[in-house]
């Protein structure tokens, strides 16, 4: 059975170990993609994937991703939540790889919740 | 659902909500016998049997969210479709097995998909408090992705880490094209 190459798992941990020294404060925001069977059919790990790729290309070391099951708004997924410290959370709905993407740069790194894709404010719906 | 590996994430995902700590997942191809077998094993709070004759009824959910339960009975679905095998043992307070078996070149056979995406997903998502071990065999040559030797490595930078994921996903690629599995 193979394994993976320590020399190559090195080199990854050096790397991560300068960039990680300069930022070592708290997550600020934590977005939670809901992966129940109807969010997984409707495209919730692509919408995932394109988070984290874009986290990682951002370098935003504040961002934490989670998954959660079901919400029960079944025809409106792929969803996500978006929360900001200090602020109420956000639903997002319809998600796309596009749209998680314009949400990631927009709300979590700007601040300005994205009105269009956005289901409800707190406990508030908007859609 | 369009292949196996997104039923692999959404089975998963019941293990996570069962409160598992450790979750196996095992993909056995063997081309020469024509079976294709997947197996999720987790050790989190398991089932009853009265709930356990349940489970395949698409209508059965202990979720307070929705009245249908659907990820069992879809993955149950897609191994009739091939003509293959569909088993589930569980024992409260030890864990739960689902096992999927199908016929390899049937063609109503769901392709295996993006394995990569699964297990990266899964680790940034879990990767923290939750132990992924997936193992992918193919006629007689295989690999193992153990996230407690991958953490041991790391030290102590986080598993969850961009570019961490970054490595372990072109890794995982790496590790299945090496053999001969098609993502
Ligand atoms: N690994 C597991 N451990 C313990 N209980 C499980 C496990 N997998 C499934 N169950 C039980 O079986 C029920 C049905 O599971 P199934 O995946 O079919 O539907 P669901 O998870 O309730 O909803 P959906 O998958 O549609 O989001 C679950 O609600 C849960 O009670
Ligand atoms: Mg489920």
């Amino acid at each position: 059975m193979k394994k993976l190459k320590i020399g190559d798992l090195e080199k990854i941990r050096e790397k991560v170990r300068r960039t990680a020294t300069l930022r070592l404060g708290k997550a600020r925001a934590k977005v939670t993609v809901h992966m129940g069977t109807c969010g997984i059919a409707a495209g919730a790990r692509e919408v995932l994937s394109a988070l984290l790729k874009e986290i990682g290309k951002a370098k935003l070391k504040d961002v934490i991703v989670t998954t959660s099951g079901c919400a029960g708004l079944c025809s409106r997924e792929p969803m996500a939540t978006v929360e900001i410290t200090g602020k109420p959370p956000v639903k997002y709905g319809d998600l796309t790889a596009t749209k998680i993407k314009k949400i990631l740069h927009d709300h979590i790194v700007k601040g300005n919740i994205v009105n269009d894709y956005a289901l409800a404010i707190g406990s508030e719906r908007t859609h | 659902m369009q292949d196996l590996s997104l039923h692999i994430l959404d089975i998963v995902e019941n293990s996570i909500e069962a409160g598992a700590k450790k979750i196996k997942i095992i993909i056995n191809e063997n081309t020469k016998k024509n079976i294709l077998t997947l197996q999720i094993k987790d050790n989190g709070k398991g089932m009853s049997k009265k709930t356990l004759t349940k489970v395949l009824d698409p209508f059965y959910t202990t979720k307070k969210t929705r009245r249908v339960g659907l990820g069992l009975s879809m993955l149950a679905q897609a191994t009739k479709e091939a003509e293959g095998k569909f088993a589930i043992k569980s024992k409260i307070g030890k864990g739960t097995t689902v096992a999927a078996t199908f016929v390899y070149s049937h063609i109503d056979r769901k392709p295996i998909g993006n394995m990569a995406e699964t297990i990266i997903g899964l680790v940034a998502a879990r990767g923290l408090d939750v132990v992924f071990i997936y193992t992918h065999n193919k006629n007689g040559n295989g690999f193992t992705f153990d996230t407690r030797y991958i953490k041991k490595e790391l030290n102590n930078i986080s598993i969850t880490h961009p570019d961490v994921l970054n490595y372990l996903k072109k890794e995982i690629q790496k590790q299945l094209k090496s053999i001969g599995v098609s993502t």
